[in-house]
C-alpha cells in the first residue's frame, strides 16, 4: 500500500456557508402562517376591549349573528369548557393570575379579546365585529406602576391581595453596612419605558381538524412550538398524539412569538367545534395593543466604590410594570428578577442586595423580549459606571477595566449568585475600544460647535445556552434545559435531522446542516433540517433565550458523531478493514490510501434493501438520537462602543459609529453571526432613541399604528463593525455561545451613555430610555431653568 | 356587499380578469385570490413596505390600493422576479451577502431595489439607506441590505460606464 495522500476534511463549521432557506424566501415560495389556505376555511375576527379596567355589563350580539356569512359569535360563556390560562410559579409569596381566553365579567387592559367572530371572510367578520355593542361600567384604574403598587389602589384582580403579584430580595455580603464605609457613591433612578418586538409579521393562526382521525393541527407564527402543544394540550384535554403545533416559516419573533396566546387556544377549540378550518391574522394595531411588551422597568440603584475606583458594593430597587396578566409560561417574573439578576454585570461587587417587585397594571402583559431582562440591568448599571468615571475623572474605559472579571477570576460568582464561566470580559473591552480612537474623538468633542459629539462605553456579560437546573424565567416549573435531535439516513442515502426548535430568522436550517455535515462527512446542502413540528420532533420546546446553538447544537453534534461511528462501523465490516482505518467526507465512506470507497446512498441500499452483502447483525439502522443539556450555561461576553452626535438645533441624536466585539466561542457560521449582532443593535437603537409604547392616564395606548410607534429604518442604522473575540472555547459538545439576543442588551447603554457624554456640558443625564429629542428638549429646558434659579 | 367589480390586469406577464368587490385592498386580492403569497402584509397603513410590488414600472404600496385600481394595469410581484432556479440577480445579491433572516420583509425590499437601481443615481451608501428608508426590516439592521444594493449599484454603474 503507497502512502495515504492526506485527506483534509472540508470544514464547514465556521464557514460562512450560503443559507439554505434563502431561495425559497427570496422568490414569495416560503409558507407564513397567514399564507396557508385550506378548503371550507373560515376566518376570525375578534371584538377588543376598549377600555383599560371595566366590568362587562352586556354583550349584544343580535344583528352580528344575523349577518350574512358570519358562522358565529362567541364570548367568554362559550368557552366555560376551557380554563383560564394561568403561569405558575416556584416563587414563595407569588401570585398567579387567571387569564380567560375570552374576558369574562371584567376587562383588564385596550386589547383584551372580549368576543370571537367566525364568518366565511375576513372582510365579513370585521364587519360583524363592527355590530357588536359591548356594554361596559368602567372601574377606577391605576395605571403607572408606581400608582399600582400602592396598597390602596384599585386592585386590578379582585381575587388577588394586591396588584403587586411578587416581591423578591437579593443579598450577598452586607450591602449596607459596606455602603457607609464607602469613600464614593453614585446614584440614579433609571427607566426603560415600555416597548415591543414588532415583528414584521403580525401573529397568524390557522387549525384544522382532520374529523376522521381526530387530529388538531394548529399552524401558527410561533417560536415555542412544544411549550404551545403542551399547554393547549392541557386546557382542551387533546394528547400530543391527536394535537400538533407547526411553525411553518416565522417572520421574526424576538420573544413576541414565544408565548401563549388567547387566540391560539381560541382557533384551536373552534377547528375542532366548528370542523372546518380557522384562520386568524392580527392586524398591526391588534399587534401593538395585544402583543406581549417589554420592559416597562424603573430600577433606583446606587454604586459605592474606593478612591481608586474599585467597586465595592450596589444596591437595587427594582419595579417592574408586568401588565395585566402574568404569560405564560414565563410568568410575571421574568423581565423583573432578571434585572436582579443580571445587575452586578460583569464586575466583582462584593456586596450586593436588591429588592424586585412585580406590579399588575392595567396594559398588555409584557413578555420575552430579546435580551430579557438584561438590557434593563445594563443600562442602569452602566450609566452608574459611566458616572463613578466622571467623578474619579477616570477614563470611562479604565475604570471597566480595573473592574471588571479577569481571566483568572473564572469561574465567578456574581452576587445575584450567577456563576461567569471563562469567557473574554477584558479582551472585549480592549478589543472594542482599540476599534475606536478615544483620543481623537476627545479632541474633535472639543473642537466642534456645531454637533455635540459624544462617547459611549457599554460592558456586559450573559447567561446563554441555559440548562436543566436553572429555569429560564425564574421560579418557572418547566424544563427548558434540553434539546434532542433525530439524524437519520434513510434508504435513499438522504440525511434529515430533526430538531424541536422553530427557527423564525436565526438560520437554523443552515447552521445545524453545517454541524451534521462536518460530523458526518456529507455537505451541508445534504442535510435537511427538519424542525418546528412537533408532531415529527422528538421532546423539545424551542427557539428563544439565546439557546438553539448551544443546547440545539450541542445535541446535534452528538447526534451525528454517534451516527458517523455507525456509518464507519458498517463500511468497515464491507470493507474488512478497523473502523477506526474508515472515514467520510464531502458525502463519501472511504479508506484513505485504499480504492476502498462508496457514497451514502450505496451505504444506505446495502444496509436497507441489500439482502446479502452485508451480514444481518452489520445492517445497523442508520439513525440516532441524543439529547443535549449543559445542566449550567455558558457566557458570552461583550462590549458595545457608540458615538453619536447631537444637533443642538433639532436635538436629532445620529449615530456615527457602533462598534460591537463579542466572545460567543466557536462561530457556527460568521455571516451568520454579523447577521444576529447587526439585528440586536438595531433594535438596540430602538430601545435608545426611538420606541415607546406610551398610554394616557386612562390606559389608553397612543401608539397604535406603526406611525405613532417608531421603529429604526435604515436611514438611523449606521454600519456595525463586529470584532470576534475568541477566548477559551466553553465546555460543550460543538464549544458555542449563544449570542442571537447581545445586540440588544449592550447598545442602548452605550447610546445611553454616549448620548449624555455629548450632552453632559449642560448638566443634562439621561436617565430613561428612548431619549427623543422632546424629552432631550424637556431635560434641558429643566437643567437651564435650574441654572438660572441658582 | 352587493355590486362586484369586474377587472383585468396582468400579473408577472399572466393575464387575469376578475369579479372582485369594490372594498377589496389589492394586497388581498393577490395573496388571496391570485395565490401569490409572496407580497406580504405588515401593516396595512402604508409604513412596513412588506406589501410593495410594481405597478406600470413603479413600486408601489398594495395595502394603500384597491384592487380595482389594479385594473389594466401590469402588475409584478416578487414571484414573477426570478426562480428557485433562477434567481434575479438582485435575489442572488441578497443571498450573497445574506440580506434576509426571517424572510419577511424581504419581498418588500426586492420589489424597491427593482424600482431604486432604475430610478435613482445612489451614489452612497446614505442614499440606499435613504431610498431603502421606507421599507422596515426587524431581523437584519440593514447593515448586509446595504452592501448588497451596493453591489448591484456597482455592477449597473459598471456595466454602463
Ligand atoms: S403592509 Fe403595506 S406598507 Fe405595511
Ligand atoms: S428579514 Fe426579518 S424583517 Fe427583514
Amino acid at each position: 500500500m503507497t502512502d495515504a495522500t492526506p485527506f483534509t476534511r472540508p470544514k464547514y463549521v465556521g464557514t460562512p456557508v450560503r443559507r439554505l432557506e434563502d431561495p425559497r424566501l427570496l422568490t414569495g415560495r416560503g409558507r407564513y402562517a397567514a399564507d396557508i389556505q385550506l378548503p371550507r376555511m373560515v376566518h376570525l375576527a375578534i371584538v377588543r376591549s376598549d377600555q383599560a379596567h371595566a366590568r362587562i355589563i352586556g354583550i349584544d350580539t343580535d344583528e352580528a349573528r344575523a349577518l350574512p356569512g358570519v358562522i358565529g359569535v362567541f364570548s367568554a360563556a362559550d368557552f366555560a369548557h376551557v380554563p383560564d390560562i394561568r403561569a405558575p410559579s416556584r416563587m414563595p409569596n407569588y401570585q398567579a393570575t387567571s387569564c380567560p381566553v375570552l374576558a369574562r365579567d371584567v376587562v383588564r387592559y385596550v386589547g383584551e379579546p372580549v368576543v370571537a367572530i367566525v364568518a366565511v371572510s375576513r372582510y365579513i367578520a370585521e364587519d360583524a365585529a363592527a355590530l357588536i355593542d359591548v356594554d361596559y361600567d368602567p372601574l377606577d384604574v391605576a395605571v403607572a406602576a408606581r400608582e399600582a403598587s400602592d396598597p390602596a389602589a384599585p386592585r386590578l384582580h379582585e381575587e388577588l391581595e394586591s396588584n403587586t403579584v411578587f416581591t423578591r430580595r437579593f443579598s450577598a455580603g452586607d450591602c449596607a453596612a459596606a455602603m457607609d464605609a464607602a469613600a464614593n457613591t453614585v446614584s440614579g433612578q433609571f427607566r426603560l419605558t415600555r416597548k415591543t418586538s414588532m415583528s414584521t409579521e403580525p401573529r397568524a393562526y390557522v387549525a384544522e381538524h382532520d374529523v376522521g382521525k381526530d387530529v388538531l393541527t394548529l399552524y401558527g407564527s410561533t417560536n415555542v412550538p412544544g411549550i404551545v402543544r403542551d399547554a393547549i394540550g392541557r386546557l382542551l384535554e387533546l394528547g400530543g398524539n391527536r394535537f400538533h403545533v407547526v411553525a411553518p416559516d416565522v417572520g421574526g419573533s424576538f420573544g413576541g412569538k414565544g408565548s401563549l396566546y388567547p387566540e391560539e387556544v381560541i382557533v384551536s377549540d373552534l377547528a375542532r367545534r366548528l370542523e372546518r378550518p380557522v384562520k386568524y391574522v392580527a392586524d398591526r394595531m391588534e399587534e401593538l395593543t395585544s402583543g406581549s411588551q417589554a420592559f416597562g422597568e424603573e430600577v433606583e440603584a446606587t454604586l459605592a466604590f474606593d478612591d481608586d475606583g474599585r467597586f465595592i458594593a450596589l444596591d437595587a430597587d427594582i419595579l417592574g410594570d408586568v401588565g395585566a396578566y402574568s404569560i405564560y409560561p414565563w410568568t410575571a417574573a421574568l423581565e423583573p428578577v432578571q434585572v436582579a439578576g443580571f445587575m452586578p454585570g460583569p464586575y466583582r461587587i462584593p456586596h450586593f442586595s436588591a429588592t424586585v417587585r412585580g406590579v399588575c397594571t392595567p396594559k398588555p402583559p409584557t413578555g420575552p423580549y430579546r435580551g430579557v431582562g438584561r438590557p434593563m440591568a445594563v443600562f442602569a448599571l452602566e450609566r452608574l459606571v459611566d458616572k463613578a468615571a466622571s467623578r474619579l475623572g477616570i477614563p470611562p474605559a479604565e475604570l471597566r477595566r480595573r473592574n471588571l472579571v479577569n481571566a483568572e477570576e473564572f469561574p465567578h460568582r456574581t452576587g445575584s449568585g450567577i456563576v461567569w464561566d471563562r469567557s473574554g470580559f477584558q479582551e472585549c473591552l480592549a478589543a472594542a475600544c482599540s476599534a475606536v480612537d478615544l483620543t481623537a474623538l476627545q479632541a474633535e468633542k472639543a473642537r466642534r460647535t456645531d454637533k455635540w459629539v459624544g462617547v459611549g462605553v457599554a460592558s456586559y456579560a450573559e447567561l446563554t445556552g441555559i440548562g436543566s437546573r436553572i429555569s429560564v424565567a425564574p421560579g418557572m416549573p418547566m424544563n427548558t434545559g434540553a434539546e434532542t435531535a433525530a439524524v437519520r439516513i434513510d434508504s435513499t442515502g438522504a440525511v434529515s435531522a430533526v430538531f424541536a426548535l422553530a427557527s423564525h430568522g436565526q438560520s437554523l436550517e443552515t447552521t445545524l446542516a453545517q454541524i451534521v455535515a462536518e460530523e458526518l462527512g456529507v455537505r451541508p446542502r445534504d442535510v435537511a433540517v427538519v424542525q418546528g413540528d412537533t408532531a415529527l420532533a422528538p421532546h423539545g420546546t424551542g427557539t428563544y433565550a439565546s439557546r438553539s446553538a448551544v443546547i440545539g447544537g450541542g445535541a446535534a453534534t452528538k447526534a451525528a458523531r454517534a451516527l458517523a461511528v455507525k456509518v464507519k462501523r458498517v463500511a468497515a465490516t464491507l470493507f474488512g478493514v478497523d473502523p477506526s482505518d474508515v472515514q467520510t467526507g464531502n458525502g463519501d465512506i472511504f479508506v484513505p490510501g485504499t480504492n476502498h470507497s462508496i457514497d451514502f446512498p450505496e451505504l444506505a441500499r446495502l444496509v436497507y434493501s441489500d439482502m446479502s452483502t452485508l451480514p444481518q447483525e452489520a445492517r445497523e439502522t442508520l439513525e440516532v438520537q441524543e439529547t443535549y443539556d449543559p445542566v449550567f450555561g455558558t457566557t458570552t461576553s461583550s462590549t458595545h462602543v457608540a458615538v453619536v452626535e447631537i444637533d443642538p438645533e433639532t436635538l436629532h441624536t445620529s449615530l456615527r459609529q457602533l462598534v460591537v466585539s463579542e466572545d460567543c466561542g466557536k462561530l457556527i457560521n460568521p455571516m451568520v453571526v454579523e447577521g444576529q449582532v447587526h439585528g440586536g443593535v438595531a433594535q438596540g437603537i430602538g430601545v435608545a432613541l426611538l420606541e415607546e409604547l406610551k398610554f394616557d392616564d386612562a390606559g389608553q395606548p397612543i401608539t397604535a399604528t406603526l406611525a405613532d410607534y417608531l421603529v429604526p429604518t435604515s436611514a438611523e442604522v449606521p454600519d456595525i463593525d463586529v470584532v470576534h473575540v475568541e477566548t477559551e472555547l466553553p465546555d460543550n459538545p460543538g464549544g458555542f455561545r449563544g449570542m442571537g439576543e447581545g445586540g440588544t442588551i449592550g447598545a442602548p447603554a452605550a447610546i445611553a451613555n454616549a448620548v449624555a457624554d455629548a450632552v453632559a456640558h449642560l448638566g443634562v443625564e439621561v436617565n430613561s430610555l428612548p431619549i427623543t429629542p422632546n424629552k432631550l428638549h424637556a431635560l434641558i429646558a429643566a437643567a437651564s431653568r435650574q441654572e438660572g434659579q441658582e | 356587499m352587493t355590486g362586484k367589480a369586474r377587472i383585468t390586469l396582468t400579473v408577472n406577464g399572466e393575464p387575469f380578469e376578475a369579479e372582485v368587490e369594490p372594498r377589496m385592498l389589492a394586497a388581498d386580492f393577490l395573496r388571496d385570490e391570485l395565490g401569490l403569497t409572496g407580497t406580504h402584509v405588515g401593516c396595512e397603513h402604508g409604513v412596513c413596505g412588506t406589501c410593495t410590488i410594481m405597478m406600470n414600472g413603479v413600486s408601489a404600496r398594495s395595502c394603500l390600493m384597491l384592487a380595482v385600481q389594479l385594473d389594466g394595469a401590469e402588475v409584478q410581484t416578487v414571484e414573477g422576479l426570478g426562480t428557485i432556479r433562477d434567481m434575479h440577480r438582485i435575489q442572488e445579491a441578497f443571498h450573497e451577502h445574506h440580506a434576509l433572516q426571517c424572510g419577511f420583509c424581504t419581498p418588500g425590499f426586492l420589489m424597491t431595489v427593482c424600482d431604486i437601481l432604475e430610478s435613482l443615481p445612489l451614489r452612497t451608501d446614505a442614499e440606499i439607506r435613504d431610498a431603502l428608508s421606507g421599507n422596515i426590516c426587524r431581523c437584519t439592521g440593514y447593515d448586509h441590505i446595504v452592501k448588497a444594493v451596493r453591489t448591484l449599484v456597482d455592477e449597473r454603474d459598471g456595466a454602463a460606464s
